[in-house]
């Protein structure tokens, strides 16, 4: 048998690789110079726009005018709210979940439903919302049926990323908590929860950066037109960020005149959810070192 | 007296059979080491003393073991109370994410031990017996982690030893270690020797031969020859033994 030459074939493997490497070089070059370009077309016409007043006035002269501050305080309402609902509820379900139910087909169906939960669109949980909350329970137009609704929302994002900490735990530390006769209450939280607690808390700001930006879920269950006024209790109206943004784009008394502000908002909700994401990479290293020492 | 006796044990993952028909009895403050090779079952043997076996979803067993005359499969055994009597520890150390100090103590609190004076003589006890004292007794308030991997599993048994149980199980205890702290484990298990009773499972003849009294060798689930470390490494009376112990497979 005739083998092939060898410097051929090792030219040839070269090319290959080279290739290879440059497709994907190419691809996630292109990923990156979208995200950019994003980013700084948002910024350079929204920076313009930004000042102190912005972000803390009222809208003025039909939304062209004046600053975003009700509709900054509603999102930070809302997103709150909906953390306090989704978070305890979540978490508490991820651990029963994972370190209690055995596996099987209830198991199984429940996280179907789950990953189900996570794909339906927000639009229907914005209607899902709206008749259970605000017709139903007779929440009316409110921040505690917007919490909901966007708590219902992020409960997938919250039980999956919650789910995914408890299973990177590695099986020997329950083994080794157990074997020395710990209960297994005792070993979730004693041993489990504390290892796996900088990612619960990754996946927590991951959620609120999901829940900040989203519109359709708060259209129809809390989100104001226009509220010149701060909330006085959980059953008032807001305004929020990205519904404001969608308003002034689209039905605002002078679209053209709003463009500003509309880019403004824009760049504060994208502040919002960048700095929420940097303060989930300084939590996880924060919490991450403190757990080696308790 | 033995101090573990298995009879007739069968287990089984789902459907699949991992041990069968298993009898060994072992005596108390002997070193019993569990060769073969890979998914032969030792592991598995292993775990069915402190019952570690139960917390896999699908598993079975049929025969009785019993550890000081007493059934642990039986109806109405206390798990936890079982485990208070096998420590165990395993193949990578893996100390809780706690100050050494809080590692050994782990076992106590869980308990329902408050006595701070009672923790922290059997704390000192404990790291003493594993010869670790002289290295970290400067640090008990440091982090676990800060320790070498030698010197985490040494933590890791003297966190089995707080509890005070009278049988210790390792599970491959220094395939994850460098041959000077694989060294001291090995003199530590024959000092540990007096006072428990220990079952080993290892991949290293060497290590089987250096410390057990008497050795188990496994295969496909079964127990093909149980005999005196010395007479099953010089003159084991199975074919498949001899081919095992030599390197012949496996």
């Amino acid at each position: 048998m005739q083998l092939p030459d060898e410097h051929k074939l090792a030219s040839s493997k070269k090319r290959k690789q080279a290739i290879a490497f440059w497709i994907f070089r190419i691809f996630s070059y292109a990923i990156i110079a979208i995200l950019f370009s994003i980013l700084s077309f948002i910024t350079y016409k929204g920076f313009s726009a930004i000042s102190w007043g912005f972000i803390t006035q009222m809208p003025e002269e039909g939304m062209t005018k004046g600053g975003i501050f009700p509709a900054i305080i509603g999102t930070l309402y809302l997103v709150c709210g909906s953390m306090l609902f989704a978070f305890p509820i979540g978490v508490l379900a991820a651990i029963y979940m994972n370190e209690y139910v055995k596996d099987g087909i209830i198991k199984k169906i429940i996280k179907q439903m789950t990953n189900n939960l996570a794909g339906i669109p927000s639009i229907v949980f914005g209607l899902f919302g709206m008749s259970l909350f605000v017709n139903k329970l007779g929440f009316g137009d409110s921040i505690i049926a917007g919490s909901l609704t966007l708590g219902l929302l992020a409960l997938p994002v919250v039980i999956r990323t919650t789910e995914e900490a408890l299973k990177a735990v590695d099986d020997t530390f329950r083994q080794a908590s157990l074997g020395l006769g710990a209960s297994k209450w005792q070993t979730t939280s004693k041993v489990v929860i504390p290892i796996a607690f900088p990612n619960i808390i990754t996946g927590l700001i991951l959620s609120i950066g999901r829940v900040s930006g989203e519109t359709a879920p708060i259209l129809f269950t809390v989100a104001a037109y226009f509220l010149p006024k701060l909330p006085t209790s959980i059953f008032d109206q807001v305004m929020a960020l990205p519904y404001h943004l969608y308003v002034i784009s689209t039905s605002g008394t002078n679209i053209e005149e709003s463009r500003p502000v509309a880019y403004g908002t824009a760049l504060v909700l994208i502040l919002i959810v960048l700095f929420a994401n940097l303060l989930a990479n300084a939590l996880r290293k924060y919490f991450g070192k403190k757990v080696k020492m308790n | 007296m033995n101090k573990i006796e298995s009879r007739n044990v069968d287990f089984f993952y789902g459907s699949s059979q991992a041990l069968k028909n298993i009898n060994i009895a072992i005596k108390p403050n002997t070193v019993t080491a569990l060769i073969g090779p890979s998914g032969c079952g030792k592991s598995t043997y292993l775990r069915l003393f402190n019952r570690m076996n139960d917390l896999i979803d699908n598993t079975r067993i049929s025969g009785t073991v019993m550890i000081d005359d007493q059934d642990i499969y039986a109806k109405g055994v206390n798990v936890d109370s079982l485990r208070k009597k096998v420590g165990m520890v395993f193949q990578k150390p893996n100390p809780f994410p706690k100050t050494i100090f809080e590692n050994v103590a782990y076992g106590l609190r869980v308990n329902g031990i408050t006595d701070k004076k009672f923790i922290t003589e059997r704390v000192e006890t404990s790291i003493k017996q594993v010869a670790l004292w002289d290295e970290v007794k400067d640090k008990l308030k440091k982090s676990a982690f800060e320790l070498s991997g030698g010197q985490q599993q040494r933590l890791c048994i003297a966190r089995a030893l707080a509890i005070q149980p009278s049988i210790i199980l390792m599970d491959e205890p220094t395939s994850a270690l460098d041959p000077i702290s694989t060294a001291k484990i090995e003199a530590l298990i024959y000092e540990l020797k007096k006072e428990y009773t220990i079952v080993i499972v290892t991949h290293n003849m060497q290590q089987a031969g250096r410390v057990s009294d008497t050795t188990a060798f496994f295969y496909m689930g079964e127990l093909i020859e149980y005999d005196n470390t010395k007479t099953l490494f010089t003159n084991p009376k199975i074919e498949r033994t001899q081919n095992y112990i030599t390197g012949r497979f496996g």
